[in-house]
């Protein structure tokens, strides 16, 4: 039964490639695309349901003896990872059969999706450092790929400073990779569990700790590294930017949630108090950033920053329930900033633009729209009953629960602000009549259902979890205490008794 | 010979962190491609030095005889150095198409500053021919 945990990686990763070969026929692209997502979705919510049932479960790729090959291990975090990675996958392929012109599937854009999120799902499932490492860079090859398509000038200063800073992420990753595999001669996440309170030298090992802190904390744009991120979302197609928002910051939130609890646990005290105030002020400047900026992907883009800071305070508390908040609220902005992304595209189709001061009657206009951002927007902002009330609740309740008052009212006060910028484009894009001089804005604009689907699916999914809490927190608690006290893992890594 | 390579990767990080901060990015190419040789050197050194064998296992027996050499570095340096290679390709080209639209990689200049909107009207590329290059080159000299 442990051969399934290859199908999240396997899948994408032949779709791109079937889908690469039928790049001259975009139709026929768009079909080979459609069905893998599909596939993958299938395949993720088998493997889900099958490590609910059994618990944590590893396999050793080419059978060599533990720990010296590679291996792939799938626990409760990581397997609602890959269900959510597929869940965005498809509704991103959806969306972009009439998102992405035929020019564009035709330099390649679904195999580089497919890439991309095989990637995205191999860096989740693996259990290995120098293989996450791999994973890192295959992912940001696609992404770079993705972020070039069409090159226009915009797109390729933007592009710069995000190929930049992310190199010099994974060199500091493969860096901390060369120090760790000096100190302890294993690169194998469970066995470094055990080998890491063994290292003498406290001092190599701080700097490796925070060498790999600083390499996810550009990953998942903490402060003050997040400059690359508004400065190249918005330059991108909406499918590619709905993707890269819901999913490539937080597979550095999931790097950093992973390490810094399976291997770098009890030595590095350290790392965990600058985490959590680099967590503080990420929320801050995230949230500031987004009240300042007057284009609607790009107020959505300095939201991320703000949303991944209380992911990171999560991870820097360290306690079960503030883990299974951060938990929580990873599903939840995976789903909602996804979906905000794709509602950005249609909002553009009917405005003709996404520059806030030149769009407006959209209430009364076009229902749908309406109700499709109204949904994740007050979502993300925190409104009960939706998804983002619960998370932000569990998280500042960890924070108080430890005495940490400063942080907890932090967050709270980022959730009042982000209430601000989700008014600001709620009152300039709906409420506010249509400005006079109309720029090629038509009347009568019919949405495509590729593009209403996706949207409604995902705003419905956001309901469902907002009123259906008990069910994930449940299950966030349990990841917590896999993650916590990693014996389960460990076994199912390496056998016997760790 | 640990102390020594210690001592190179160091001066490797000095010199490629000091083109990567130089602001210009064609110097960051440079700095890349010097700092991923300093890494490969450092998980060598990691891997421990010693003047020992390869790692082969004699005919006839089933397990190694002799202390043979760390074959598992090498493996991740191979793994690094091919990855790094691809790296440096594509900035090479993204910088080149990027300098065919704003004629200047230094990264203070004005396209690297701008905030674009996506409905800002495109700008024309200001290379397209080898000509236009030896008109930039010209101008710069000036």
């Amino acid at each position: 039964m442990n051969q399934l945990l290859i199908l999240p990686i396997l899948l994408p990763l032949a779709t791109a490639i079937l889908a690469a070969l039928a790049r001259d026929r975009p139709r026929a692209a768009q079909g080979i695309a459609l069905a893998g997502a599909a596939l993958h979705l299938a395949g993720c919510a088998t493997l889900f349901i099958l490590i609910v049932r059994i618990g944590v479960t590893a396999l050793w790729l080419g059978n060599w003896p533990a720990p010296f090959g590679i291996c792939l291990v799938a626990d409760y975090l990581s397997v609602i990872m890959v269900l959510i990675t597929a869940t965005i996958h498809t509704a991103v392929t959806v969306y972009a059969c009439r998102d992405i012109t035929a020019e564009q599937v035709s330099s390649g854009f679904h195999s580089l999706l497919g890439i991309l999120t095989g990637a995205i799902c191999g860096a989740f499932l693996t259990g290995d450092l120098f293989n996450l490492y791999v994973w890192f860079e295959v992912m940001l090859m696609a992404s770079f790929g993705l972020l070039v398509m069409g090159h226009r000038p915009c797109q390729l200063t933007g592009a710069v400073k995000y190929v930049t800073i992310n190199l010099v992420s994974t060199l500091l990753f493969i860096t901390a990779i060369g120090l760790i595999y000096g100190l302890t001669g294993t690169l194998n996440m469970a066995d470094l569990h055990g080998k890491i309170a063994l290292v003498g030298d406290d001092a190599l090992l701080t700097a490796a700790a925070m060498l790999l802190m600083v390499a996810f904390a550009i990953k998942a744009a903490l402060f003050p590294l997040f400059f690359w991120l508004p400065a190249s979302y918005h330059t991108v197609p909406v499918a590619v930017s709905a993707y890269f928002a819901g999913m490539l910051s937080k597979v550095g939130i999931y790097a950093l949630l992973r390490l810094f609890t399976l291997v770098f646990s009890s030595t590095a005290a350290i790392t965990h108090s600058t985490l959590a105030v680099i967590a503080g002020l990420t929320m801050l400047f995230g949230v500031i950033g987004a009240a300042t900026q007057m284009e609607v992907r790009r107020i959505l883009s300095f939201h991320i920053i703000s949303q991944v800071g209380y992911m990171a305070l999560g991870i820097a508390l360290l306690t079960p329930l503030a883990l299974a908040g951060a938990i929580v609220y990873l599903v939840h902005h995976i789903i909602v900033k996804a979906n905000l992304f794709l509602v950005s595209g249609l909002i553009r189709q009917g405005g003709g633009t996404l520059h806030l001061p030149r769009i407006g009657g959209f209430y009364s206009r076009h229902g749908l729209v309406t109700i499709a951002f109204f949904i994740p927007a007050f979502a993300l902002a925190g409104f009960p009953p939706l998804s983002g009330f619960w998370a932000k609740l569990v998280i500042i309740k960890a924070a108080l629960e430890i005495q940490h008052y400063t942080l907890a009212i932090v967050a709270a006060l980022v959730g009042l602000l982000t209430v601000l910028s989700m008014a600001k484009i709620w009152t300039e894009v709906f409420w506010k009549p249509a400005p006079a001089v109309q720029h090629e804005q038509k009347t009568d604009v019919r949405f495509s259902p590729w593009l209403l689907a996706p949207v409604l699916v995902l705003a419905l999914t956001t309901v469902l979890l907002g009123l259906a809490m008990e069910p994930l927190l449940q299950f966030a608690l349990t990841a917590a205490d896999q993650l916590l006290d990693p014996r389960d893992y460990v076994r199912a890594v390496l056998g016997g008794t760790p | 010979m640990e102390p020594l390579l210690a001592c190179l990767v160091g001066l490797l990080f000095a010199a490629a962190l000091y083109l990567m901060l130089s602001g210009v990015l064609i110097k960051f190419v440079f700095g890349l491609a010097l700092i991923g040789n300093g890494i490969n050197l450092l998980i060598f050194a990691a891997g421990r030095l010693e003047l020992q064998q390869p790692p082969l296992i004699h005919p006839g027996s089933e397990i190694l005889s002799h202390p043979v050499a760390n074959a598992l570095p090498q493996a991740m340096i191979l793994t690094a150095i091919v990855i790094g290679f691809a790296m440096v390709t594509f900035l090479l080209v993204l910088l080149y198409r990027t300098y065919a639209y704003t004629g200047t990689l230094d990264a203070d200049e004005a396209p690297f500053q701008e905030e674009w909107r996506e409905d800002d009207s495109c700008p024309e590329p200001l290379i397209r021919t080898q000509q236009d290059i030896k008109r930039l080159r010209r101008e710069s000299e000036l």
